[in-house]
């Protein structure tokens, strides 16, 4: 295991022990808001880490994702009983499902399209759904639907959580972020994975190799998809509400501003920027009513100055350092991809 | 790599969010949480509950029960979904201790699910989602104002009575817009009368020209509207300007004409409307009230800020029963039960499912005010259809 | 349907797609020439409706607001071109979109510094505020009429440009091959310059000219953004005539699905975008 990786693995573990913590500590910093916007935080953070999936490592950069996302929140808004608490099983099941069907439907559409086309036909996919859910009587429309009561875990008649306390919701949202990020980097660390980096870098050479490349890019689309889904479903359960807003091409724009600014091409990036972007937005809405202005300036400004996210400005000061160090250069264990092709 | 970054970035912006959030003040105060629209179409609506409601306060010398009264204001933009984010601030990091607001009926809603998960008192001074006091109802909700189907029905009974026979309805595909036709219908087709068609756009949209060809080409009796803030002096001047204002006569609830002659240019003159207050009521308590209004915010008073200025009456009543103590929620929400508001629009009381029980009157449009025509439905009830009061 | 009512209809979708096509055809330009996704397009619009409310309320008449407008636009073209959009040009799609992204955001805010959140109407030119009778007591506004040949003069304008002058051949050489252009010594950036000028101006009229119809409110940007990309994309990158015919199919499909099946309109638009793009990935036509 070489330093870089270990202390990785350290930096991860590090987070998590923080995470975990927090709801613990005294007020008012433990406070039930803090923790719910925590929670809010990693929701979207699995959102981000699920597109950096397609965006970071295959090079698909999609405006669309967040039909996903939303589908699998309005699958619980749609099938939970409006007189009693949902089974969380069938609603997590359904949201998963959902979402992965969807993804499988619009991703073998829009596959053989490239570049600046794919955004567009992946932004023409979002709206299409946005306004299935905001125009028709399916759910609710443009006020949005509801979720009565939050769903129940149960095993042999026995109920695993209480979804309703905050700090229990707190870690069911901390062991899903774990999860999601555990697989991403299990399917990375995957010949698929390598697959993916290889058709990033260059689809052709891949092709000649023998690689059906279209396989692979549906593959990505579809596993982003699913774990988009999941986050929609925490997102359903945490607010009881859900609105045609999070299907629409701003909610996928978001998220794509979190992994620019996080940094391509890496997981902890997309986690990074998702903390920065919404903890940020909440920071400057306490400051000003006009707080727009100034998201809309960092955002400008970070993308700007800092083309490689954080995660990037990182490497670039480490290996700067590692040289000034040793004059023989030592290469940054992860690979940091540039932005993705057009 | 950067993930001692992350850690470190997370725990310092925490910080900041935390500390930038001021903690909950002392106990002598009562923090009222403003939820109301500042932008958009309904902005102005908004400033008018603000304005109503804190002209209560301010004639009760700054304190309701004996209290202080401190406000903290969110902006809801009128967007639904940013409502339950909006509502939260308000209640878990601001620390109200009763929320007032708003005037879209889906931010509504999520603010009472909002109340009713925490168990905040919530004032509604406007949204008329029936839902609120249907369903949604709860002990701790009250609304100052309307539920969406009391104008509608009041006006589809008049409709009916004035031996009018089609009609096509037209309005924003929301909830409010949606209830108000649907309050419409009911009286409308109790009285023998036949709704044609229903059109509908999307909210805030006030592209209309597609549906008023479609209704030229309908030509019903009348066509019945809900429209409110914005959108409304632009609905009644393209309806002049396609030519339609001799030939099909425009009815629909007061919002359409509440606050917004001014901008309709005279495309509002003449025109029927139903709502629970008229601008030249002859009650004592309203000419107090739209002097000391005009005088203190050099603009004229319409229902809005009625509502408002009942929500804080409310709210009074509730603490001069309890003696300010908060504490006492049950005695609070008993109080406000069986008070009798004497509001500008004439006394009101409230139903077990906490809306008002009103008088509803047709009003038409005479130069710059909406005159009372007479009462069109007295003591109108909501049917707080799904409610669970006991 | 009777016949009437379908002409009527059939003039409200023209008149739409002729708006729309006005504010698309400075996109696609744009996008085009310059290589540049810019999101905030909707924003010079907005930009558009807002300068017609404070100009005509200054000069307290419409007519003489649109030339004082365009000026205004031209100049904040220019030096928005010149300050902002010029990094732009390297940068890959992703980076413009998000920067792009960001500009929406910081219009949006000083719309609301500088011009408040309330929503308002803009009052039309008297003359231009009555009826015609189309037949069977049917009645279409004059201005609606009036907003249609406007946008067709332009576009005839702009084809002609395209079309017949040194400097459309330049924009067109430049759409279809970008290094070519530079290689032959003609000066890009002023070429840039002006081309990303034109654009902004031709939002902003249609700002201008469709505040009376739409009123001025805040986030009106946003539609219109998502519409244009949508004709952009369909007409094919970079090419006017492209422009003009998804923009009308836009305007029929949007108005006739608003008659027939309102549920369904708002998604018709991006199944038909969806399918054309399936059908013909690069668009109907090619650049220029």
């Amino acid at each position: 295991m070489t330093t870089a990786s270990k202390t990785t693995g350290l930096g991860w573990l590090l987070l998590f022990a923080a995470l975990a913590v927090f709801p613990l500590l005294p007020e008012p910093i433990g406070s039930k808001f803090h923790t719910e916007l925590l929670s809010k935080v990693m929701i979207l953070s699995i959102f981000a880490a699920s597109l950096q999936l397609l965006v970071g490592f295959t090079g698909l950069v999609s405006l669309g994702h967040a039909a996903f996302f939303g589908l699998g929140g309005y699958m619980v808004a749609m099938l939970a009983p409006p007189d009693g608490p949902g089974n969380g099983w069938l609603l997590l099941g359904a949201a998963l499902a959902g979402a992965a069907a969807l993804s499988l439907l619009i991703g073998a559409l829009v596959m053989r399209t490239k570049g600046i086309y794919f955004i567009m036909v992946t932004l023409a996919f979002t709206q299409l759904v946005f306004f299935v859910f905001h125009d028709t009587k399916i759910a609710g429309g443009s006020d949005g639907a509801y979720v009565y009561f939050k769903p129940e875990f149960t095993l042999g008649g026995v109920r695993l959580l209480d979804l309703d306390n905050s700090r229990t919701f707190f870690w069911f949202v901390l062991g899903a972020l774990a999860l999601t990020l555990g697989v991403l980097a299990l399917l990375l660390r995957s010949r698929f994975g390598h697959a993916l980096v290889g058709i990033q870098h260059n689809e052709q050479r891949m092709r000649a190799a023998g690689y059906a490349t279209l396989l692979y890019k549906l593959g990505s689309f579809v596993a982003g998809g699913t774990l988009a889904g999941l986050g929609g479903f925490l997102y359903a359960v945490q607010y009881g509400f859900v609105t045609p807003e999070i299907l629409s091409w701003h909610h996928s724009g978001n998220a794509l501003v979190m992994i620019i600014l996080g940094g391509l091409g890496s997981l902890g990036g997309a986690v990074a920027g998702a903390f920065v972007f919404v903890l940020l937005g909440e920071g400057f809405q306490t400051l000003t009513k006009h707080w727009q202005l100034l998201l809309g300036g960092f955002v400008i400004l970070s993308v700007a100055l800092l083309p490689q996210g954080l995660a990037g400005a990182i490497a670039q000061g480490r290996s700067r350092l590692a040289r000034r160090r040793a004059p023989t250069a030592t290469e940054p264990a992860q690979d940091v991809t540039q932005g993705a092709q057009a | 790599m950067n993930f001692a970054t992350t850690l470190a970035r997370t725990l310092i912006a925490t910080a900041v969010a935390g500390l930038c959030a001021l903690p909950a003040t002392a106990q002598e105060k009562i923090k009222v949480g403003f939820m109301l629209p500042y932008t958009g179409t309904y902005a102005a609506l908004g400033v008018a509950i603000e304005n109503g409601f804190r002209q209560y306060v301010d004639e009760q010398g700054g304190k309701l029960g004996g209290k202080a009264v401190e406000y903290v204001k969110v902006d809801d933009e009128s967007d639904p979904s940013k409502a339950a984010d909006n509502a939260n601030k308000l209640v878990k990091r601001d620390n109200v201790d009763v929320m007032v607001g708003t005037v879209h009926s889906g931010v509504a809603m999520a603010m009472a699910k909002v109340a009713k998960d925490n168990n905040t008192l919530l004032l509604v001074a406007n949204a008329g989602a029936d839902a609120i006091t249907g369903p949604l109802c709860a002990p701790n909700v009250f609304r100052s104002s309307f539920s969406n189907w009391q104008p509608g029905y009041a006006m589809g009974k008049v409709a009916a009575d004035r031996k009018i026979k089609t009609a096509v309805t037209l309005t924003w595909k929301y909830a409010a817009g949606d209830e108000s036709v649907r309050g419409f219908k009911e009286g409308f087709e109790a009285g023998g009368g036949k709704v044609l068609k229903e059109l509908n756009l999307p909210f805030p949209n006030v592209e209309f020209q597609a549906l008023l060809t479609e209704i030229a080409s309908i030509k019903p009796d009348a066509v019945y509207v809900f429209f409110a803030g914005g959108g409304a002096p632009k609905l009644m001047k393209d309806w002049a300007a396609a030519g339609l204002k001799d030939k099909i006569q425009l009815i629909g609830a007061g919002f359409l004409t509440d606050g917004t002659i001014e901008a309709a240019g005279g495309a509002a003159e003449g025109l029927l409307t139903t709502l629970h207050y008229a601008d030249d009521l002859t009650n004592a308590k309203d000419r107090a009230f739209r002097l000391q209004y005009a005088k203190t915010y050099k603009l004229q008073p319409d229902v809005y800020a009625v509502q408002g200025y009942d929500a804080a009456q409310m709210l009074g009543a509730g603490l001069v029963a309890v003696k300010g103590d908060l504490k006492n929620r049950d005695g609070l929400v008993k109080a406000i039960e069986s008070a009798k508001i004497d509001s500008p629009r004439g006394p009101f009381t409230l139903s077990k499912a906490h809306n008002p029980v009103q008088d509803l009157y047709l009003r038409k449009v005479v130069g710059k005010l909406n005159k009372n025509e007479g009462v069109a439905v007295k003591g109108l009830a909501d049917p707080a259809r799904g409610c669970k009061a006991s | 349907m009777d016949l009437t009512t379908f002409l009527i209809q059939c003039l409200n979708s023209v008149q739409y797609g002729l708006l729309l096509f006005l504010v698309a055809s400075g996109l696609t330009l744009i996008f085009g020439i310059m290589g540049v996704i810019n999101l905030a397009h909707g924003s010079f619009y907005m930009v558009g409706a807002y300068l017609a409310f404070a100009l005509a309320s200054l000069t307290g008449s419409l007519l003489i607001a649109l030339p004082l407008g365009l000026v205004l636009a031209v100049a904040l073209g220019y030096l928005l071109e010149w300050v902002f959009f010029s990094y732009l040009y390297e940068r890959d799609h992703l980076q413009q979109v998000l920067m792009t992204f960001g500009l929406i955001l910081v219009a949006e805010e000083l719309r609301s510094l500088l011009a408040g959140d309330d929503v308002h109407g803009v009052p039309m030119p008297d003359f231009l505020s009555g009826a015609v009778a189309i037949g069977n007591g049917m009645t279409y506004p004059v201005y609606r009429l009036a907003l249609s040949l406007v946008c067709l003069g332009v576009a005839a304008g702009i084809w002609w440009v395209i079309r017949r002058t040194k400097l459309g051949m330049m924009v067109r050489a430049g759409a279809t091959n970008r290094e070519m252009v530079q290689s032959l010594g003609i000066n890009i950036t002023l070429l840039y310059r002006v081309v990303f000028a034109a654009g902004v101006a031709l939002a902003v009229l249609a700002g201008m000219l469709a505040a009376p119809v739409s009123s001025v409110y805040p986030k009106m940007g946003d539609g219109v953004l998502i519409l244009c990309f949508v004709i952009v994309v369909i007409g094919g990158i970079g090419s006017i005539q492209g422009a003009m015919l998804a923009a009308l199919l836009i305007g029929f499909v949007d108005t006739f699905g608003k008659v027939f099946w309102q549920e369904g309109a708002g998604a018709m638009v991006y199944l038909a975008m969806a399918v054309i793009l399936l059908w013909k990935p690069e668009g109907l036509f090619k650049a220029g």
